[in-house]
């Protein structure tokens, strides 16, 4: 990239931070505009005042803001009320199962749906382009904490090809040490991350098979077909190649889908990730806690549209001249 | 299931083929109704809807049991399919046909009205950001951009749980209040070469105000995203909904809507799996219609050479 590129860069990156800060910020006023204490009712009133003065909430919210910015500096997310350890302990052990959900489904979801669009496009309003267009509609439709118990009921209950809830066997294999281990969180991984990456899959076939068509209309795809190029390397290189342009854009949006969905795919299938410990969180009115999983999902989010504009920007050649003359990507 | 029922059923089946049956007539003549039922899923799609509509409103007519009402608690539970319960009984001996049908009207009223309150505020929020532009724009999008980034289920979910027994307005509005974002940046992305053509500058040059403009000239011409956005919006407020009401926090019991339906049936999942199966049936089909639906606007508003 040029000076102009790194410059852009840099101002997109001051943004997003930006853009966590207000969302955490969003988030701590939210929870502490809400009625109530996060002692639980059966708790005697002189001991929840003890505990409440403990943490620091009978302060004015400022005081809480500021301490807890103070902290955030220094990679404290603090204590976590109902876990009584650590938010950061709590979430390093939780995170890698959510990264292991997302990141299968995310596989699935632009593996299959990449092969479906581009097999669709080819194939434009013939049989099977109009069948898998019909079901790729109604998949995409679906919503997942429903099509998840109906996995669960035929291939976890029925047929019992797969485990029925959690990420590992609790008896031969709490820790991954062996071979057999590994296999056996896979095993588990398949029937949630099947679900999420399913319904992604059919959202992406359609996106795919759209962008294919748009450049399919273009004069350089004419221009290759009226010289004679196979028709097999106009689909790879001239319709594909630009067609992946639009894709990246979707690659940024597929995080906020991946978040929502672990929310009610781990609640579904026992998946101790952090999409069911932030729901815990909440209900519990864990503060510290509420407030470190906004944080992380919002940076997911954030950096995701990040890395899709430079993504667009190393592909697209056109965009770089752009950002060099100082016009901003992400107005354009 | 009596006589009435099945007759006021297929009243509602009826009266969404013709509806669909008089559109298509309709479509010969025009050519934008034509590219709108170009594919036959459109077709489907407005079908279903009706009839979900129709279901929604003549509810009693068509629901041989109360939706709350517990039949048996004793010898009534998890029965199968029947002709009697046409989609058996969950796990509280409830009717759970006539609960679709009742919830019907909550679940398609929430997602609803919840779509009109975000398709308004994006709509206005984008018209105005790109009608304006300068500093209005810059802080109204940095706004918008913080918007996109929170993590929405959260902050519903915290809604939800921390105001314990939020009414069914405030569930609404906090809906379309977090869901806008998206609709506001198409709006303002239209808007802004809109405002460019001669008929917009023509109109400012005969002296129009700014609402004026707005309302009569930018605006109408930008009924195709908008119109999209509302009928997706449609379909992602009723799965927010539903996502909500699974997690045992939307609508309250004992009111039926089609999210807390697979909620209850869910811990009979393997002994009476139909008391989960057909409300997530009813969200997927209405979901998948408003998506088609979504898809024929699409078409009718731009067409493309190709045909596609």
């Amino acid at each position: 990239m040029t000076g102009g590129g790194s410059a852009w860069l840099l101002r997109r990156l001051v943004a997003s931070v930006a853009i966590i800060f207000a969302v955490v910020t969003f988030i701590f006023i939210l929870i502490h505009l809400a009625p109530g204490k996060p002692c639980s009712e059966n708790l005697e009133p002189r001991v929840c005042d003890l505990l409440t003065h403990q943490f620091g909430l009978d302060q004015p919210i400022v005081v809480q803001y500021w301490r807890y910015l103070v902290e955030l500096a220094h990679g404290n997310l603090g204590m976590s009320f109902s876990l009584r350890r650590p938010v950061l302990d709590a979430l390093v052990e939780t995170v890698p199962f959510t990264l292991q959900l997302a990141g299968a489904a995310l596989a699935l979801d632009f593996l299959l749906g990449l092969g479906l669009g581009i097999y669709q496009a080819g194939r434009v309003n013939r049989l099977p382009d109009l069948a898998l267009g019909n079901a790729t509609l109604f998949v995409y439709s679906l919503p997942t904490f429903w099509l998840a118990p109906i996995l669960l009921l035929i291939f976890g209950e029925k047929l019992g090809w797969f485990p029925v809830g959690g990420a590992s066997d609790p008896i031969f294999c709490p820790v991954v040490d062996s071979l057999y281990c590994v296999g056996d969180r896979l095993w588990h991984l398949v029937l949630p991350a099947t679900t999420l990456g399913l319904v992604g899959a059919a959202g992406t076939a359609r996106f795919q098979r759209a962008a294919m068509l748009e450049v399919a209309s273009q004069d350089y795809v004419r221009t290759a077909r009226a010289k004679g190029v196979p028709e097999r390397q106009i689909v790879l290189r001239h319709q594909l190649r630009n067609a992946l342009l639009s894709f990246i854009t979707r690659f940024g949006l597929a995080f906020p889908f991946l978040l929502t969905g672990a929310v009610l795919v781990e609640t579904v299938f026992a998946w101790p990730g952090m999409g069911r410990l932030a729901f815990n969180a909440i209900l519990t009115r864990d503060y510290p806690l509420v407030t470190a999983s906004a944080l992380i999902a919002s940076t997911v989010v954030v950096a995701g549209n990040l890395l899709a504009d430079v993504l667009m920007g190393i592909a697209d050649p056109r965009l770089r001249v752009h950002a060099a003359a100082g016009a901003d990507i992400a107005t354009a | 299931m009596t006589f009435g029922n099945w007759f006021a059923l297929l009243v509602a089946l009826v009266i969404a083929a013709e509806g669909v049956r008089a559109l298509r007539h309709r479509a010969v003549r025009g050519e934008k109704w034509r590219r709108f039922f170009r594919l036959r899923t459109t077709s489907w799609g407005v079908g279903i809807l009706t009839f979900m509509v129709v279901v929604a409103v003549a509810a009693p007519l068509i629901a041989p049991f109360g939706p709350n009402r517990q039949l048996d608690i004793v010898h009534l539970t998890n029965q199968r399919p029947s002709w009697t319960f046409l989609m058996g009984t969950d796990p509280l001996s409830r009717d759970v046909w006539s609960r679709i049908v009742y919830g019907a009207r909550v679940s398609l009223g929430i997602g609803a009205l919840g779509a009109l309150v975000a398709v308004a505020l994006g709509t206005l929020v984008g018209a105005i950001a790109g009608y304006y532009r300068r500093w209005i724009d810059a802080v109204l999008m940095r706004g918008v951009d913080v918007g996109l980034a929170l993590p929405r289920i959260f902050i519903l979910l915290m809604a939800v749980a921390l105001w314990d027994g939020l009414p069914f307005a405030a569930l609404v509005i906090a809906i379309g209040l977090t869901s806008w974002f998206g609709t506001s940046r198409l709006v303002r992305a239209e808007v802004l070469s809109l405002r460019q053509r001669d008929f917009v500058i023509a109109a400012r040059a005969l002296g129009a105000g700014s609402s004026r403009v707005i309302l009569r000239h930018v605006l109408p011409n930008a009924a195709a995203p908008i119109i999209v956005s509302a009928a997706l919006g449609v379909g992602n407020v009723l799965l927010l909904e539903a996502a909500l009401s699974f997690l045992g926090i939307g609508v309250p019991p004992p009111d039926a809507s089609w999210g807390n339906m697979i909620a209850d049936g869910a811990p009979a999942l393997y002994t009476a799996p139909w008391s989960t199966f057909f409300p997530g049936l009813a969200i997927s089909l209405v979901v998948m219609s408003l998506n088609a639906v979504a898809d024929g606007v699409r078409d009718a508003m731009n067409p493309r050479e190709d045909g596609t």
